[in-house]
């Protein structure tokens, strides 16, 4: 496990002694924190620990968990990703209003070619272009909308015949008791969290996310790599498409709108930094959780929908603020 | 000779979103009668006088080297209160909702000041979180303005321009001249341009990144009150995908994210470029979806033509 965030961590923890368990706790503060979230939650809902509804939580947050694991690898990177909310948006409806025309088979390879391509777009200016990847990537999420609603007509699509296929499989199906969307899910995170961790690749990519000049010099092709992260990324844009649109058996226009928030502040939550070289999939995979256990909690304590907003909002700010302390103190707390 | 180089780059006397937004004047006024009527180009100023009031406070933002998403937000959140608390008067109302925005907007700067996050994740979760305020406050219901002067305002004109073109022309002015003539100007472009030395300088960069995100949280909350003027009315989900187009003048407008570069001039011409493509497309019938890929498409290429100038003057590795 050579990945710049074990060398950062196990540095980090060597020198800080004296505020004990403070530093423990910050330094696992995602772990504790959730478990904690876990404990306040089960105490006041007797449902929320039960088996069938962590096992909702799980299988709902398996979208933007999905979604999530490729944009870790995007910031890893040292870029960001703001597009995957139009891009799941675009092959949503694009594989949905396709199976019917050009069959199942068909309609999943053709939405996972486009996806690749608006990937690769991305990729392209990002990594090629050098072009800044906040405004890329919003500029990709306006254009990649106006696509949806222009391949679409501004209609939703709805698959004519809504019983179970092997496509639904995808979206409403289990296997050995255990959700599919969930293997699709826990599938890719174990991948990438390998590819990330052990193979030079994914070295890599912490390489460039934490220092692109010494990354470049040391004979890395950094356009390629970065090029590669968003085709990652939108792979599993393409993925979660195929699990959302198994499951609901049709779109709307903007399912995927705020997509990109949601998996934002997931990543956030896991404590990977945007500012690129630091991070995990694992982390990122607790984060997701955490969001989907607090909204779920929240709703079974009959708080409505937007007050997990806010709550979500507290959250973001606690787990990132948390976080810092376990990071050296950057320029602005000096004394400004 | 002019020279090329900097003509484009801004260097020279006119920026090139000026360039630009001449050009696409000239287009429209050949594919429509109308493009060019004074009350179209009254029109335009109205239309995007939101977005340009928002764009006015993110450029001293953005030249501060933060970015604010929650624009949108604070904007919707604004415009709610200026109409839901209309029972307490109507200038109680007005002011308890910039006050609102600016309050907002200081804890946006001082959670990036005391703790160092970075304001892409602050207002990222002030996005979400204000908008949540938003829906507990009006608990998913629109607001109509009961006091006919509120509605009326938006509407009134001054001769024959618009109330709203012309306090968005002045608010422009005013924040022109801090940004070139205050020392408050000064030290924004300083604090963007190298944090490190602004410090060294004596700059207090966190107050002075503070008071930039308590600007834009005013402009967002003014904005928010206008558009609810003009409406007569305010709906929760209002302000939704503004802080995209508000970002998007701003680039255009040849504002740098990395901070310390930029201009107000540069902004309007953003602004007004936006207004008169979308106004002139829409004078075509161009469907809208259309003009969200076109909008895309322009901005991608202003930032390539943008990185090829600078890569010239730049040689060598790249990070």
């Amino acid at each position: 496990m050579a990945s710049a965030e074990h060398v950062k961590q196990g540095f980090m923890l060597s020198k800080k002694h004296k505020a004990g368990l403070l530093n423990f706790l910050s330094a696992q503060g995602i772990l504790v924190f959730f478990l904690i979230c876990m404990f306040a939650f089960s105490l006041f809902s007797e449902q929320f620990l039960s088996q069938s509804n962590i096992m909702t939580v799980v299988r709902q947050a398996s979208i933007i968990g999905i979604i999530a694991v490729g944009v870790t690898v995007v910031i890893i990177g040292g870029n960001l990703d703001l597009s995957v909310g139009s891009m799941l948006s675009f092959a949503t409806v694009l594989v949905v209003d396709l199976h019917d025309k050009i069959g199942p088979i068909g309609a999943i390879l053709v939405m996972f070619a486009l996806t690749l391509m608006l990937g690769a777009v991305n990729g392209f200016l990002v990594g090629f272009m050098r072009l800044n990847s906040l405004i890329v990537t919003l500029a990709m999420l306006s254009a990649t909308q106006g696509l949806v609603l222009i391949y679409s007509g501004g209609q939703n699509v709805d698959i004519a015949n809504q019983s179970e296929t092997w496509f639904s499989v995808f979206g409403r199906g289990y296997l050995l008791g255990i959700a599919v969307p969930v293997i699709i899910f826990a599938l890719l995170a174990i991948i990438v969290q390998v590819v990330m961790s052990i193979t030079g690749y994914g070295r890599r990519i912490f390489a460039i996310g934490g220092n692109p000049v010494a990354a470049v010099y040391s004979g890395i092709r950094k356009n390629w790599c970065v090029f590669s992260t968003y085709l990652i990324s939108a792979f599993c844009v393409a993925c979660a498409a195929l699990v959302l649109g198994s499951r609901v058996m049709g779109s709307q226009n903007n399912v995927g709108q705020g997509y990109e928030l949601l998996v934002l502040a997931g990543i956030i939550l896991g404590g990977t930094s945007l500012l690129g070289g630091a991070g995990s999939i694992w982390k990122t995979v607790i984060g997701v959780l955490i969001l989907g256990f607090i909204q779920n909690g929240l709703l079974l304590l009959g708080y409505p929908y937007y007050t997990q907003w806010l709550v979500t909002w507290v959250i973001i700010i606690l787990a990132v603020w948390l976080d810092l302390a376990n990071k050296r103190k950057r320029l602005l707390t000096r004394h400004s | 000779m002019i020279d090329m180089k900097r003509f484009i780059s801004g260097g020279a006397f006119i920026q090139p979103i000026w360039v630009f937004v001449i050009a696409v004047t000239i287009f429209f006024s050949f594919t429509s009668d109308y493009f060019l009527s004074v009350g179209n180009l009254t029109n335009i100023l109205v239309q995007t006088s939101t977005i340009g009031l928002l764009a006015l406070g993110m450029t001293y933002v953005m030249i501060n080297g933060n970015i604010d998403l929650s624009v949108g937000a604070t904007l919707g959140l604004a415009a709610s209160l200026s109409v839901g608390l209309q029972d307490y008067g109507l200038t109680v109302a007005v002011l308890a909702a910039i006050a609102t925005g600016v309050v907002l907007g200081a804890l946006n700067g001082l959670l990036v000041w005391k703790t160092g996050v970075n304001a892409f994740i602050v207002t990222l979760g002030a996005m979400i979180g204000v908008r949540g305020l938003i829906f507990v406050y009006t608990e998913e219901q629109s607001f109509y303005a009961s006091n006919f002067a509120f509605s009326d305002f938006g509407a009134s004109t001054i001769g024959p321009i618009p109330v709203l073109a012309i306090i968005f022309l002045l608010c422009t002015l005013v924040m022109h001249l801090v940004l070139k003539k205050t020392g408050h100007g000064r030290n924004t472009f300083a604090v963007g341009g190298n944090p490190e030395a602004a410090l060294d300088a004596g700059i207090r960069i966190g107050r002075n990144m503070m008071i930039n995100f308590m600007i834009v949280g005013f402009f967002a909350a003014l904005a928010g009150v206008l558009l609810a003027t003009q409406m007569g009315a305010s709906t929760p989900n209002l302000g939704r995908d503004y802080e995209l187009w508000t970002i998007t003048a701003v680039v255009l407008g040849g504002t740098k994210l990395t901070g310390g570069h930029g201009s107000i001039t540069g902004t309007l011409g953003g602004v007004l470029a936006i207004g008169i493509l979308r106004n002139g497309m829409n004078m075509m019938q161009v469907p809208a979806f259309y003009v969200l890929v076109i909008l895309g498409v322009i901005l991608i290429t202003v930032l390539i033509i943008d990185q090829k100038i600078n890569l010239k003057s730049s040689k060598g590795v790249q990070a």
